[in-house]
């Protein structure tokens, strides 16, 4: 038990337990940052500093969560009665510990790169940006506590909504149509299929909450399990399965520490982070994996879509010349393993899809933070640009480098660890197309990111370019940082390995259909 | 003595101000410092009353003039009467500062006294409805309401709200005259006009023809007032021409004290089982609902005048809460009173933003004149936005504690389609308010529009107001989900849902 050395004071969380208070405060820390920020547009200097005060206090909050969790609490927070019957709650599991750990470590290093970005490129509207931030990741804390699927989907939303003008940020005809279809396709989906799916939940269960072992056991048919999994996945479109997909490279009309929140920080780790404690928590996986041996339009169909979703991409990813372009197609293909782990019903994968959102955030983090330390330096979008960069930006083409292997899966790096436990479970569940894809996949990673770095490094120059020098140094400490941490979360992946390897363990054995 | 007179103050007090608007003011000045003076009394006296009602479980009653029911008129404020008082007098006490700068703007200031006048008659009308308990006194109110929105619809800038008031007036008139025959009716078999004592007569009469056409008669008059499809062909023109502040008005109460009558005459007079289960209304409604839905949303994507599209809007949103009542079950009953609360105060919402833009672009609030509002009016911009995305449904927002309702409602009852409809509808929500969002903040204003700045405060605050009442009505629910759920669970005698098998 964690002693606060303060009582609450807000009498709305006095019913809660300190280590449940915590919960609360990891959602309230950004939002108040958010509402402080605006009073401070005009001193940018104070604002900055606010905004990595808060990303701070927020790593704090979340680290003692961590010491919460280590000592085996477990805490609930009914936070607030929403309307008669459901109420919004918070609960402390293992992977949302995970998720939150990763969304405020990294939001302390975006927001450091954001202050180095905006400056350099001498960016408009940067309250604007850093106060939508802060909402971005309140409602991303939510969504990583949320015990519920009432409490998840309202953080949701208030996540889509809040990166809206983050997307949207540089207000010109392209932003508009790819804000567009980003909130279209984010909006329509989850009013459209999420919304409804759980409603459905509610009627026919009566209850919303993540349970372990599942919560709609027994009350669905195969075809129905399938069909309401497919309304919840698809419905989660942030997750970017195909073919939902289409928002992920219409964001890339954003400023790129935005691109780097999207793809890393928060927006679609919420998505496969949902995808995974629908999974686990109110299909219960071990249910799913049995009913799926007999009716595979129960959940089997989600693998096969993972891996169609995996390959295809990548394809399309070394068909992008545009930088930005081929990490975002990139990313929708690393979500999808994440699925893949996730539907594969294997504890091994269980974990390594786990990992594997840890893995992705890191490294696809770095490469953004890369794609835009070479925008800020030397304007250039284009791959085929980057002949010789390396020697122009030793530093920010190694971080690239570390990024890429990660993304490859190449130890030493976290990257092989998650893309490891995932293959293994593709393995144990004899699932061939799954162990083709995943090689495959791999190949075509390493297609689409190497001929980059060997390019950088060992290539020519394009003939009309500029020599230029190194991103502002913020740029640079930020990118060494989160590409220093795929390596040392390599061989720090004990305690990782312990947190995630809960949730598998966590099922009880349930009645069967 | 003034204690036993609060349930009609808010009746007699507008009545006495209404002549004084005119007698008293020349160019609306005093008019309108009595007419705000009113709403205030109105609102605190509603206050108090919900509060009696709502503490003692029990309704507050009023005989005019003394005289006993059932020969005398009573006046009968029950926990969904005072509710509903609740909300007409608050939004007409956030109306009339704002009306303060928008009415004295668009209308010649020589009319501004019989607009004040016309205003108050309006409250009174519909304050009167919501707490008569006479069934022809709650026509009289009616009409006087109905009179009033005519004139106050007649007196907008453009010349066509004389012909939008015209025709407002031919078919409310004829709603009216139903809603006149259908009482008639029951007065002819009953002897009584007394609710309560209709109520209890009726069940020895219930299967005469004329009851059957009373019914009938009531049916259409009453859909006519609330804009139910089909019969909501004068409410686009009605809204788009009148004067801002009127059309924030009429939309955010007007219909919805039709859906109180509704209530009134289906729910406490007929009875649930007569009208929802015997005459098959709630299928009627139902069927009608999905057309308005659609329809209203769909009309409203393709509209260029911003305020008839918030109108056809409006019929879709009227489409969730007669879905809700066609339902007939307490969930169904309780998503429609919420839904009747929030889009009260959203639509005024929106209705207030489309005034602030009107009052600095002169009039004509088009998706092309408003382009580029977002960075020179911004917090009329930013309200619109959140009463658009309350509109939506999106959670934090009033909208979204409706939806979910709704849909639960839907599905508890098997309306699968209904739930379907409600869903596609909410999407095509997205489209019309995004279509305007993305004017105001991406597009590029015309070259020869003369430069804005923001509305005065006197707009903007009450504005604000509703805006900060819907995100709040997002998360705190207790005064709409709770209180509509204790007076669906009154009025619904024992919980008998209609399942459905399709629709």
């Amino acid at each position: 038990m964690i002693e606060l050395p303060f009582t609450i004071p807000l009498p709305m969380l006095e019913h809660l337990s300190a280590n449940a208070v915590l919960m609360v405060f990891a959602v309230m820390i950004p939002l108040f940052g958010a509402v402080l920020l605006p009073f401070f547009s005009r001193q940018p200097n104070t604002r900055d500093a606010i905004s990595l005060l808060t990303g701070v206090a927020l790593l704090f909050v979340v680290l003692q969560l961590l010491d919460v969790f280590n000592a085996g609490s477990r805490p609930f927070a009914d936070v607030w009665e929403l309307m008669p019957d459901f109420h919004l709650t918070f609960r402390l599991r293992p992977l949302g510990l995970v998720f939150a750990l990763v969304a405020s470590s990294l939001w302390i290093v975006t927001t450091l790169y954001g202050i180095g970005y905006m400056r350099g490129n001498k960016e408009l509207h940067q309250t604007r940006f850093f106060t939508c931030f802060a909402i971005a990741i309140a409602a991303t804390m939510g969504i990583a506590f949320s015990a519920d699927l009432l409490t998840l989907f309202i953080c949701y939303e208030v996540l889509s909504l809040s990166t809206y003008p983050l997307v949207t940020h540089k207000g010109d005809e392209n932003a508009r149509r790819g804000g567009r279809v980003y909130l279209g396709i984010l909006m329509g989906a989850s009013l459209g299929l999420l919304l409804p799916a759980i409603i459905v939940i509610w009627h026919v269960t009566g209850r919303l909450n993540f349970s372990i072992g599942g919560l709609v056991n027994g009350y669905f048919t195969p075809w129905q399990t399938g069909l309401l999994l497919a309304a919840l996945v698809f419905g989660l479109a942030k997750s970017a399965l195909m073919p939902l997909h289409r928002w992920l490279p219409s964001a890339m009309v954003a400023p790129t520490p935005v691109s780097a929140l999207l793809h890393a920080v928060a927006v679609v780790k919420a998505g496969v982070f949902s995808v995974v404690m629908v999974i686990v928590y109110i299909f219960g996986f071990e249910t799913l994996a049995t009913i799926t041996r007999t009716h595979w339009e129960a959940g089997s169909w989600l693998t096969y879509i993972a891996c169609f979703t995996i390959i295809a991409s990548s394809l399309v990813a070394l068909r992008q010349d545009n930088l930005k372009a081929r990490l975002a197609y990139s990313t929708i293909g690393q979500l999808s393993y994440v699925i893949l782990g996730a539907a594969l019903l294997s504890p091994l994968s269980l974990v390594g899809a786990a990992v594997h959102i840890v893995a992705h955030a890191f490294g696809k983090i770095t490469l953004f933070f890369a794609a835009g330390a070479i925008y800020t330096a030397s304007k250039k979008t284009r791959v085929s640009e980057l002949g010789g960069i390396g020697r122009m930006m030793p530093w920010t083409m190694t971080a690239f480098t570390l990024g890429a292997l990660s993304i490859i899966g190449v130890p030493p790096t976290i990257g092989f660890i998650s893309k490891w436990y995932i293959f293994l479970g593709a393995m144990d569940t004899h699932h061939i197309i799954a162990v083709i894809t995943l090689i495959i996949s791999t190949l075509l990673n390493a297609a689409y990111l190497l001929p980059i770095i060997v390019s950088a490094f060992f290539g020519s120059a394009p003939e009309d370019s500029q020599p230029h020098g190194e991103a502002p140094r913020l740029m640079i400490w930020a990118m060494l940082l989160t590409a220093g941490a795929t390596v040392i979360l390599f061989f720090c992946s004990d305690g990782l390995l312990r947190i995630v390897g809960e949730i598998p363990s966590q099922w009880e054995p349930m009645h069967l259909l | 003595m003034l204690a036993n007179a609060l349930p009609v103050l808010h009746i007699i007090l507008p009545i006495l101000a209404a002549p004084l608007c005119i007698i008293l003011s020349r160019f609306g000045r005093f008019a309108w410092c009595l007419t705000f003076a009113v709403t205030v009394i109105v609102f605190l006296t509603s206050v108090n009353l919900f509060e009696q009602v709502y503490t003692t479980g029990e309704a507050v009653r009023y005989y005019m003039g003394g005289w006993q029911p059932p020969f005398g008129i009573e006046y009968r404020i029950d926990l969904l009467s005072a509710a509903m008082l609740v909300l007409v007098s608050f939004v007409a006490m956030v109306v009339t500062p704002y009306m303060r700068v928008s009415a004295f703007d668009e209308l010649i200031r020589e009319r501004l006294p019989y607009f004040h006048a016309a205003f108050l008659m309006c409250l009174v009308g519909l304050l009167g409805i919501l707490s008569t308990n006479d069934a022809f006194n709650l026509y009289v109110f009616l009409e006087i309401s109905s009179l009033a929105s005519y004139t106050l619809i007649a007196l907008g800038r453009d010349r066509r709200a004389l012909a939008a008031a015209f025709q407002y007036l031919v078919l409310g008139t004829i709603g009216a005259t139903f809603l006149l025959i259908g009482v008639g009716y029951l007065y002819l078999m009953t002897g009584t006009l007394n609710i309560t004592d209709l109520a209890i007569r009726l069940q020895a009469v219930e299967h005469t023809r004329p009851i059957l056409i009373a019914f009938a008669f009531l049916a259409i008059g009453l859909c006519m007032k609330i804009a139910l499809f089909p019969l909501h062909i004068w409410l686009p023109n009605a809204y788009a021409y009148a004067p801002s502040a009127v059309s924030a008005f009429l939309a955010a109460v007007a219909t919805k004290v039709g859906v109180y009558a509704v209530l009134r005459f289906f729910y406490t007079l007929f009875g649930y089982d007569y009208s929802f289960s015997g005459m098959h209304l709630a299928l009627i409604f139902i069927a009608l609902s999905v057309p308005a839905m659609l329809i209203g949303s769909t009309v409203a994507i393709f509209q260029y005048n911003l305020k008839r599209m918030l109108a056809f809007s409006s019929i879709a949103q009227i489409g969730y809460i007669t879905l809700g009542i066609g339902l007939a079950s307490p969930l169904g009953l309780s998503a429609a009173i919420i839904h009747t609360f929030n889009h009260a105060i959203i639509k005024g919402a929106l209705f207030l933003a489309l005034g602030c833009f009107a009052l600095r672009l002169g009039g004509k609030v088009s998706i092309e004149a408003v382009r580029g509002l977002g960075r020179q009016m911004p917090f009329t911009s930013a309200a619109f936005v959140v009463a658009g995305v309350g509109l939506i449904g999106a959670p934090l927002t009033s909208g979204f504690i409706s939806k979910w309702y709704l849909l639960t409602a839907a599905l508890d009852g098997g309306w699968w389609i209904s739930a379907t409809i409600v869903v596609v509808s909410s999407l095509l929500a997205i489209i019309y308010v995004w279509r305007v969002v993305e004017a105001l903040y991406f597009g590029t204003p015309e070259p020869n529009r003369r430069p804005v700045v923001e509305a005065p405060a006197m707009m903007v605050i009450p504005l604000w107001i509703l805006a900060l009442a819907i995100l709040w009505l997002g998360v705190d629910t207790r005064l709409t989900a709770g209180v509509a759920e204790m007076i669906a669970h009154a009025l619904i005698p024992s919980p008998a849902p209609l399942t459905g098998d399709g629709v």
